[in-house]
């Protein structure tokens, strides 16, 4: 439809056309209509009438069977689309991590090689341990830190909106907005970064923060650290709320100080609770590119293992290396997930 | 809960199924081509240029149309790199791709995907449309493939003529008086150059400029080739020579504005902007005459900036200029699209697109007096008058180098990583 809309615009900018084409242009619109509307009912009558045939076949079959085989015909289409758009993906890339650049030669282990050897991968590794033990840790900790402080405290909702806010903004937002924050000029040049400018008021030199190998990693680091927290602290708040009064209660009637209750009580009845938001922030981190393409593209030694997946598959269009990478982040994120499911389900229980 | 009410359950998953389906159904393209249905001739082209530089080639193109009735759908995009060659293996290339680099124009050359320009145009034409540094660059393996649209040109110093005035400067006209200008404004407390090589996830390209305009001045254009072919290593003395004298100006505190965090943090396009005002930042800035388009609005292009040629090194290599530009190659021999290609090597093109400025033809026979402002006209006479012209090497070589570890090395070697090693790197990073 909007090629239609676009179209009879640019007949009517063509100005002599205009007449003989905006008739031709209707007819062409009532045309497409039709045909939309035709589609969508041949479409949704089509797959009611293909569930029900198959509904009314299977109950028509021998007693034990039908209610085995039901179940599969209605999962059948999600298992389809589940495989179409995750299994079969999964397993090219596996089978293209064997092959060259141009998926053509077999080359073994080669890419695997590479991705376990090459300077700028290693780096990537050693990022991304620092991403992950620094974001799971501070983002849990001061998520747990700020619920258990904030609770039952009259301003709560407030404090607990304002550092979930930043859960709204998109990875690549929230870089854009850092860039601004981090932003540099040279001593002497007026600073339109936030940071710099508080530096530069206090008579401290301007610092590169993206770009001094000292300080970047950090800097990209607190900005998942800024987005993350408050996630934790929302589920990690309604673990402690959980907690019933009466263990508390107890406890201090047993003469145990806040600090003693933080520590035997609250931390151990959430334990799966913290589990499980810090698997999810693992995962999150391992993922992580969006905000190191935005800041800083990879460079000054902050790649970390997605980014470098991109750039070998995208920008160097070698295919073997980006699918190895690609397999390896996998690999690594696959027990992670798998323990955050069973924990989910042990919390569920 | 499995036995509430067993027809909702069954219902729910029905009816959002078939509405998936029935969506994805109307939203195949089922009239697609009926433009072509509808009689009017048409060529379908692909190219980066976009928005204000979009309006220009249609601009361009007008003449084509009113005169043959051959409608040119156009078609820009900033992912060229990757969707055009997604297109051609799934068997839909447009008409004619512009292509940004000669490097992927000559891939499909060698596939045998493009049309060759002499089937369809004489040799003799082009070589009169041409010049032969021009005609090489769009050719592979001596085949001409590829019709020229617009070139760049990428050594250019920018500076503020009058604060050279003002202050007594001479342009300098070899390599050693840029030089002594240079030590002459740090003795008066002044900075030299401004360079910003930020440039998103390509940061280091500005670099990679730098190192090529140099190598064409100290090793000469014989060595440059073989550097980009890979015939001679990457680590090889002539390119550390290069990045050495490079070095000189960009790990020089004292001789670019802010020093090593400011070239690597100041956006390529902000920089420049250091040359202007009272009390500048610095006074001369090297960059392709695409930066035009980044200089601020107050500044009037006639008076306040003009541009020098980055000075030969080696008398005996003359001036070297280095250039980019853009290339159009022909994927579906259909008559239309011959009837393209000969229009856009053809004078009315260029003249149209000149005189809208922000553009330099790379055509012999342009009229200088059809570009709207002194400084791209001077320009074009630099184009013209150079001793020999070389592609920009980066974009001539493997991705994994061109585009990666060459621009990366760049921002290690400012960041103060040594030459051997930087050199190094990007040798063994380049694919077998």
């Amino acid at each position: 439809m909007a090629c239609f809309f676009s179209k009879l615009i640019c007949y009517e900018s063509f100005g002599k056309k205009e007449i003989q084409s905006v008739t031709e242009v209707m007819m062409e619109f009532w045309a497409r209509l039709l045909n939309v509307v035709l589609a969508i009912a041949i479409g949704c009558g089509g797959v009611i009438g293909l569930f029900y045939l198959a509904n009314i076949g299977i109950n028509a079959l021998p007693k034990p069977w039908n209610r085995r085989l039901l179940p599969w015909v209605y999962i059948s289409p999600a298992l389809l689309l589940l495989s179409a758009y995750l299994i079969l993906p999964t397993v090219q890339t596996f089978y293209l991590s064997f092959f060259d650049g141009r998926s053509q030669n077999f080359v073994g282990v080669q890419n695997y090689i590479f991705a376990f050897s090459d300077p700028a991968m290693l780096e990537a590794f050693r990022n991304n341990l620092l991403w992950l033990t620094l974001v799971t840790g501070v983002s849990v900790s001061l998520g747990l830190i700020i619920a258990v402080l904030v609770d039952k405290v009259p301003y709560e909702p407030i404090i607990k909106s304002l550092i979930f806010l930043p859960m709204a903004i998109s990875f690549v937002g929230a870089s854009v907005i850092w860039r601004f924050i981090y932003a540099y000029k040279p001593a002497g040049a007026d600073q339109i970064g936030i940071l710099n400018a508080l530096l530069v008021t206090f008579g401290f030199e301007p610092v590169g923060w993206i770009v001094e190998q000292s300080v970047n990693n950090f800097a990209l680091i607190a900005i998942m650290i800024w987005l993350y927290t408050g996630f934790a602290m929302v589920i990690l708040s309604s673990a402690v709320k959980g907690i019933p009064e009466e263990v508390i209660e107890a406890a201090r009637i047993d003469g145990a100080n806040s600090w003693q209750i933080f520590w035997r009580i609250t931390i151990p009845m959430i334990r799966s609770t913290i589990l499980v938001v810090s698997t999810t922030i693992i995962i999150l981190v391992l993922k992580v590119f969006d905000i190191v393409f935005v800041m800083t593209g990879g460079n000054f030694g902050t790649e970390v293992i997605a980014s470098r997946m991109i750039k070998e598959m995208f920008n160097y269009r070698n295919f073997g290396r980006g699918s190895a990478i690609a397999i390896v982040l996998l690999i690594f994120i696959i027990p992670v997930m798998v323990s955050n499911i069973q924990r989910f389900r042990a919390q569920e229980r | 809960m499995l036995f509430l009410n067993q027809k909702i359950l069954f219902n729910v998953p029905i009816l959002a199924i078939g509405a998936v389906v029935g969506l994805a159904a109307c939203g195949q393209p089922t009239t697609e081509g009926d433009d072509n249905a509808r009689g009017t001739p048409q060529v379908t082209m692909v190219g980066v240029m976009v928005g204000e530089q979009q309006e220009k080639i249609e601009a361009a193109l007008a003449p084509f149309t009113e005169a043959t009735g051959i409608e040119v759908v156009y078609e820009g995009t900033d992912t060229f790199a990757t969707t055009l060659p997604i297109r051609v293996d799934s068997g839909n290339p447009p008409d004619l791709a512009m292509f940004p680099q000669p490097g992927l124009m000559a891939d499909f050359a060698r596939e045998g995907r493009l049309v060759p320009l002499t089937e369809f145009m004489s040799l003799e034409d082009l070589q009169a449309a041409y010049d032969e540094s021009w005609l090489q660059l769009g050719s592979v393996d001596d085949v001409p493939y590829g019709v020229w649209y617009r070139a760049s040109v990428k050594s250019l110093v920018w500076y503020s003529p009058q604060q050279f005035a003002a202050n007594g400067y001479e342009i300098p006209t070899t390599w050693d008086e840029m030089l002594a200008l240079g030590d002459r404004l740090i003795s008066e407390d002044k900075t030299p150059w401004c360079i910003g090589m930020e440039s998103g996830d390509a940061t280091g390209w500005v670099g990679t400029d730098w190192v090529e305009d140099i190598m064409l001045r100290t090793a000469g254009p014989e060595v440059y080739d073989q550097w980009i072919n890979h015939e001679i290593p990457f680590n090889d003395p002539a390119v550390e020579n290069a990045l050495n004298l490079f070095g000189e100006i960009v790990r020089n505190e004292a001789s670019v504005y802010g020093g090593m965090v400011s070239v690597l943090s100041t956006p390529f396009g902000d920089s420049i902007q250091g040359l202007f005002g009272e009390d500048p930042n610095c006074y001369m800035h090297r960059q392709a005459n695409f930066i035009e388009a980044f200089l601020p609005a107050e500044i009037n292009l006639n008076e306040d900036v003009d541009v020098f040629p980055l000075p030969p090194i080696n008398p005996d290599q003359g001036l070297p200029i280095l250039v980019a530009g853009d290339v159009v190659a022909m994927f579906n021999d259909t008559p239309e699209a011959r009837q393209l290609m000969e229009y856009l090597a053809s004078e009315t093109p260029h003249e149209v697109a000149a005189s809208l400025g922000g553009y330099l033809s790379p055509r012999q026979g342009i009229d200088l007096a059809l570009y709207p402002t002194d400084l791209s006209r001077k320009q074009a006479e630099i184009l013209n008058n150079a001793d020999v012209i070389r592609f920009d090497g980066s974009d001539m070589m493997p991705g994994a180098v061109g585009t990666g570890t060459f621009w990366s090395g760049m921002v290690d070697y400012v960041g103060g990583t040594d030459a051997a090693t930087v050199l190094t790197n990007i040798e063994n990073s380049w694919p077998d």
